[in-house]
């Protein structure tokens, strides 16, 4: 057996990794977006890259997030796999028209003839200070939207290895980056990073016997939390993390959900209208017999992304999950 | 130390040295849309390519005629008919060598046609039985585009990577005076001249989008100049010229192909149906003014110009009208027929690999088929 030598590593460097090792790889991989050449994106996500590859693979567009992808569908037309930073998640939203509209049907208008092999990676979610439109979880607009695969990493481990799957999909991946883990550091092993594949698969983070926190994305480390401090209350429960929402893992969900018999959702997005109003649902569709308790919701409430000092009150914390849990009928068991 | 604490210090200095990042002079569009026929220049045009124009002009209306009547007859859902505006259409399939690729609007179906397009494949989208009826690839035209000038920017991106791949190709990009005014018209010529990409935009000036004058849709002093806002050249051209459209869309696409950049084209034009079988024009334009543009009519023009200087006769003429008929037979014929429709194809070509969701879908809708069969014995 190999000793392998873990090191700490943020995400954000994870993800620079996977998109350096991708264009290394394969020439046809090319990297657009605001300030993603010199200055190596705002967040420092494509540092190096422009001045490894060269400013054709790594390149500084104009500010125009519809220009960016519409013109990334074109260059994927031709052959090209390019992978596309949105700078902020509010700011993706120009680029809708050409998402919806073309990215997400070209391959089924044509028949198959034309995919487009396409990542746009999307910070998203709050919890980092950010002024008004820098802190949406916009993922309900995407998963809604037939012919995206919509993905979003919790660990530094998967936000290469997804990183890496996206932009090998023939598909075309809204890769949705949680930007207050960007600097969240992990054991990793640099020298043998792994893609994980194939996207669609779920993964049990914290086994338990209890309940289910079915989470994704920047909440998966509060259920985390919230799992070690529920112990204190005598519940034992299982946390699952989604990591791609298109493709939903109904298997493994629901797989967890029969053997705890209870679940609660917990997502940074709005409640209404929300994935856990989706996900809800199809745990409810395929595990009714197995509940205990209807599945409930911990979400971020219904309102516009509030100002940054007001922000704790609306994000999803461990107060909240642990009181979700405790509403799920555990009387009845006595 | 603010300003006034620091008076007597502070030493005014003139700003950094500023001048115009191009000239504008050579990007303003001549004012006078250019015209071969009945000019000078006619003399210089190559008589082969004139013959050529006039008989794909000719098979151009005559398509327009055919699927408007498929339309009445009910074997099209909608057809948005080019008539009038086959100068435009035949020119920029013409212009074009094979490798490059043309980006039609959904009015451009005969744009498509001419460039090779199957004629029956290219109503798909009209007809419904599917979106795009033909392989993209094959003859290198992108799917017919409803969304307005979201095609444009796909034009910029296909010309921009073919460049980056050292490939001699340029992409022609279609659209109409009302997609003028979408964002992604600016956002696409923007980055085209960022680029410096091998494009050419040309914009059909018809006069309306659907019901409602270039009055209310610009203010500018026509469609072209906006190309000097991005810097690149504007070309005005009569686009009920097909000599005309030819040669300025020719010379864009000799500049774009040598490294010269993006040009944007105006053609003025007249869209002589109504925006579709669906419109009533006689809501927001009067008779008179149809009648003004049948005068300056794409084809009349050019068989005019051809008779007069001995290049067509009543034999050419006829012949072109041959051909057409052969076509619009051929094409009523295959019209005609029912498309084979597989209601399974709903679920083909969504992912490269349908998801489990789709997959329980799939089945549904098979066991319903499977169902509704047996109820019908």
């Amino acid at each position: 057996m190999t000793t392998v030598a873990l090191k700490p590593a943020t995400m954000a460097q994870a993800l620079t990794r996977a998109m350096r090792d991708a264009m290394a790889a394969d020439p046809t991989v090319h990297v657009m977006g605001e300030d993603v050449g010199t200055l190596g994106g705002v967040f420092r996500v494509t540092d190096g890259l422009a001045k490894e590859f060269g400013e054709d693979r790594c390149t500084d567009t104009p500010l125009a997030e519809a220009g960016i992808l519409g013109t990334a569908v074109g260059m994927a037309m031709y052959g090209l796999r390019p992978v596309v930073e949105m700078q902020f998640d509010a700011f993706a939203y120009p680029a809708f028209e050409q998402l919806i509209s073309h990215v997400s049907r070209m391959r089924n208008r044509t028949r198959g003839a034309m995919p487009l092999p396409l990542t746009i990676r999307v910070p998203y979610g709050g919890g980092i200070g950010g002024v008004e439109h820098h802190s949406d979880s916009s993922e309900a607009y995407y998963m809604a939207t037939p012919g995206l695969h919509v993905v979003t990493p919790a660990t530094v481990a998967d936000a290469y290895g997804l990183l890496r799957a996206a932009i090998a999909s023939d598909d075309p991946v809204v890769f949705l980056e949680p930007k207050r883990l960007y600097w969240s550091k992990d054991s990793w092993n640099p020298d043998d990073p792994q893609t994980v594949e194939p996207i669609g698969r779920a993964v049990v983070r914290r086994s338990g016997r209890s309940a289910t926190l079915i989470t994704y994305g920047p909440s998966v480390p509060v259920c985390l939390e919230a799992a070690e401090a529920a112990r204190e209350e005598g519940w034992d429960l299982e946390v699952v993390d989604l990591r791609s929402l298109v493709p939903f893992d109904d298997e493994t969900v629901c797989a967890s959900v029969r053997r705890t018999g209870r679940a609660v959702v917990v997502h940074e997005s709005g409640g209404f209208g929300g994935p856990g109003g989706e996900i809800a649902a199809r745990v409810t569709e395929r595990c009714f017999h197995c509940l205990e308790a209807p599945v409930l919701r911990v979400a971020g409430f219904d309102i516009p992304y509030p100002p940054p000092m007001l922000e704790r009150h609306h994000l999803p914390g461990v107060d909240r999950i642990l009181d979700a849990v405790g509403r799920l009928q555990w009387e009845a068991e006595g | 130390m603010t300003v006034m604490e620091q008076r007597g210090a502070y030493k005014p200095t003139p700003p950094p040295a500023w001048q115009p990042r191009t000239d504008p002079a050579p990007l303003l569009p001549d004012v006078r849309p250019y015209r071969v026929l009945g000019t000078e220049a006619a003399a210089q045009a190559d008589p082969g390519l004139l013959r050529r124009l006039y008989a794909e002009l000719v098979r151009g209306r005559r398509y327009n005629a055919q699927a408007t009547a498929l339309t009445k007859q009910g074997r099209l859902a909608v057809y948005p008919s080019s008539t009038g505006q086959e100068a435009c259409e035949v020119a920029a399939a013409l212009v074009l060598e094979d490798r490059d690729w043309l980006f039609p609007s959904y009015r451009d179906t005969l744009a498509a046609v001419a460039r090779g397009v199957d004629p029956v494949q290219a109503l798909t989208l009209l007809r419904g039985d599917w979106h795009t009826g033909y392989d993209p690839r094959e003859h290198r035209v992108a799917p017919l585009c409803t969304p307005l000038a979201t095609q444009l920017p796909h034009a910029v991106g296909l010309a921009h990577a073919a460049r980056l791949k050292g490939d001699d190709v340029v992409a022609l990009a279609m659209v109409g005076d009302g997609g003028s005014s979408e964002g992604d018209f600016h956002e696409a010529l923007n980055f085209a001249a960022v680029w410096q990409a091998p494009v050419v935009f040309l914009v059909q000036n018809n006069g309306f989008a659907i019901s409602v004058p270039l009055a209310k849709q610009t203010a500018a002093p026509s469609l072209a100049h906006k190309a000097v806002g991005y810097g690149m050249p504007g070309r005005l051209v009569d686009g009920n010229d097909a000599a005309a459209v030819h040669q300025v869309l020719a010379d864009a696409v000799r500049r774009a192909r040598e490294g010269g950049g993006p040009t944007l084209v105006e053609a003025i034009t007249y869209r002589v149906e109504a925006h579709t079988n669906a419109d009533d024009a006689t809501r927001y334009r009067g008779d008179a003014e149809v009648e003004t543009w049948r005068g300056h009519d794409p084809i009349a023009l050019l068989e005019h110009e051809l008779t007069e200087r001995g290049l067509l006769d009543e034999e050419g003429i006829q012949a072109a009208r041959n051909a057409a008929e052969t076509m619009a037979a051929d094409l009523r014929e295959r019209m005609n027929q029912d498309p084979p429709l597989d209601p399974m194809d709903l679920f083909a070509h969504v992912y490269a690999e349908p998801t489990s969701q789709l997959r329980e879908q799939q089945a549904q809708l098979r066991a319903e088929l499977a169902a509704g069969q047996e109820g019908a014995h």
